[in-house]
């Protein structure tokens, strides 16, 4: 099992939502986040006073998948998160050693 | 009222229509019978004068009716300036800990003012005294019921008077939170505010608006023209709130840390709330539903069209883009420039004194105060002390007698009241009300937090502060997002 957490723009979240659905892919925890990578934020003026927001508003998205299903997973994500501009955002895979369901205890990938 | 007012009218109508008749009806009875005619005569000249006497009050019944129906309007939309028109407006600008207790200090004043009013506050204004202050022969409201008070409006009771005064007392120290925002310990601000209400509030009100005020524009000895409050309200509160942003200090982590606006979204409806408010700030200084109160509610709404396009006109200039914090507060900034000016002054001026306040007011917070560093943190300097004194100062030059014709020559012909209209002396006289509003907001200030200060310590510790003031002074949260 693989842990996927893809960081992306916030406007692109529904047809990554979408774009996993159509893969086949079920279950995921979504969370609006602040971060920066090599991205400059923006400079914000109030009443003359300059704020430089370099902790942009993203979105991350994670799902454990089954091994088999990973590379559909990234490239469902891929297609549907790019811009082509620079803040796309990152994905990041992670070994999962368990999963169990709480209702009934199964484990493993049956309990993704 | 509005029944009151037609019947007032029908009533006139009536009389009018019946006069011919009366007149007619002596000669006929003198043509039959010459001799009897005097008893006759003097009964129907006693009725008439009866039924003329019933109309004359029936009319003033109806001409306070629409008086006092107005003033009483103005009087909730003052109040609705304050809260939530101001609460909102500074709420939005301080950080999301801080939000509460913002709006607290604005609606808490709603309620500790209106007692000090009840109390002697009321008094302290308006009652007659000496050119300073007022007598407290109305303490505890004595005598201030529902028959009008001559020497302030005569058409409406006294008790509207006071009420709608009340509402002007109140938002004036409200004006004072926002330089020492995000910092000031809620116990010792409320102390501040009885004591700024009494030694500052009421003797620079009653010096400008009481009867025999050292500045009152009929009789006083510096006449200043001041329609709603320029001297009386901006000025003392913006500078008493210069005084207070230096005495209390720069919040912590100021200016390196950032501390942007957490909710334009809500300054924008407050500032919305204001302007709309302001209408019965300014109008109602008229005292009277009159044409007088049309021409400060048009003046009104003109300068604070021109100060939205000078301010954010000014920052897309210099920025690159007009930014909505930069629209309301200039909107704010011109409503608070045309305050003494709104009585005074046409429509043309009203344009003028609002681009004037807009782009002067921007300079003000935007590089004034960058200079000098201290941290009047919603600018009620650079918005209320700055504008109040531009206009303050306009209204000298722009005053117009064919607006208001206040003064007149003793055999009551109207004398020119501004510097364009020939009476360069007005400036002068304003400057004269300004610098005294200066002097007595500072010198009051200063010795008001000294005491608040020595008593129980003007300041929130820092762990307070930094914690938020929502929480270190009240015990709450203002967004509870995760409570479900």
């Amino acid at each position: 099992m693989t842990k996927i957490e893809a960081i992306i723009q916030t406007s692109r979240f529904e047809s990554v939502k979408d774009a996993l659905k159509e893969a086949g892919i079920e279950g995921m925890t979504v969370t609006e986040v602040r971060g920066h990578g090599r991205q400059k934020g923006h400079t914000e003026i109030y009443r003359g006073r300059e704020y430089s927001m370099d902790l942009l508003p993203k979105t991350k998205v994670e799902l454990v998948v089954a091994d088999r299903l990973v590379e559909t997973a990234i490239e469902a994500i891929l297609k549907s998160a790019r811009t082509g501009k620079i803040g796309d955002g990152k994905i990041f895979l992670t070994k999962i050693d368990e999963a169990i369901r709480i209702r009934n205890e199964e484990r493993g990938e049956n309990a993704l | 009222m509005q029944r009151r007012r037609a019947a007032g009218v029908f009533l006139i109508l009536l009389a009018l229509c019946a006069e011919p008749l009366w007149a007619q009806a002596p000669a006929a009875a003198g043509a039959t019978s010459p001799t009897s005619a005097s008893p006759q005569a003097n009964q129907d000249a006693s009725q008439l004068n009866a039924r003329l006497a019933q109309l004359e009050q029936q009319v003033a019944d109806a001409h306070s009716a629409g008086d006092n129906a107005w003033m009483l309007v103005c009087a909730a939309l003052v109040l609705m300036m304050t809260g939530p028109g101001l609460a909102l407006f500074y709420g939005g600008l301080v950080r999301q800990k801080n939000v509460l207790a913002t709006m607290m200090q604005s609606f808490a004043l709603m309620a500790v003012v209106t007692v000090v009013w009840a109390v002697v506050g009321y008094s302290l204004c308006f009652h007659t005294g000496n050119p300073f202050v007022g007598g407290f022969g109305y303490s505890f409201l004595r005598g201030v019921g529902s028959a009008p008070n001559p020497d302030y409006a005569a058409t409406i009771p006294q008790q509207t008077f006071m009420v709608y005064q009340l509402m002007f007392a109140i938002i004036t120290p409200a004006l004072i939170t926002g330089s020492i925002a995000e910092r000031a310990r809620f116990s010792a601000l409320m102390l501040f505010m009885v004591l700024w209400s009494l030694l500052v509030y009421s003797p620079m009100a009653h010096m400008v608006w009481g009867a025999g005020g050292l500045l009152n524009n009929s009789g006083g000895k510096f006449p200043t023209l001041d329609f709603a409050g320029g001297t009386v309200v901006h000025i003392t509160s913006g500078v008493s709130a210069l005084v207070a942003a230096l005495y209390f200090g720069k919040r912590v982590g100021y200016p390196k840390q950032p501390m942007p606006p957490h909710s334009v979204v809500l300054s924008f409806i407050g500032a919305s709330l204001l302007w709309v408010g302001w209408f019965g700030f300014n109008a109602g200084s008229a005292l009277a539903a009159n044409g007088l109160a049309t021409s400060a509610f048009v003046a009104t709404h003109f300068a604070a069209a021109s100060a939205t396009l000078g301010w954010a006109g000014a920052e897309w200039v210099r920025n690159g883009k007009p930014s909505v914090l930069g629209a309301i507060s200039g909107a704010v900034a011109g409503l608070v420039a045309i305050t003494p000016a709104s009585g005074f002054v046409g429509p043309r001026a009203a344009l003028v004194i609002g681009l004037v306040a807009g782009v002067g007011c921007y300079l003000m917070v935007a590089a004034v105060k960058a200079k000098f560093g201290y941290d009047d943190s919603l600018d009620a300097f650079g918005v209320h002390g700055a504008g109040g004194t531009i206009g303050a100062i306009l209204t000298g030059v722009f005053a117009k007698s064919s607006v208001n014709p206040v003064f007149h020559d003793p055999a009551g012909k109207v004398l020119p009241v501004g510097m364009l209209e020939g009476n360069a002396g007005q400036v002068l006289y304003q400057l004269i009300g300004v610098a005294i509003a200066w002097v007595l907001a500072i010198v009051g200030s200063l010795v008001i937090l000294k005491i608040a200060d020595l008593l129980i310590g003007v300041r929130a510790t820092q762990e307070e502060e930094v914690e938020g003031l929502d929480v270190s002074q009240h015990g709450e949260e203002g967004y509870n997002l995760e409570a479900q």
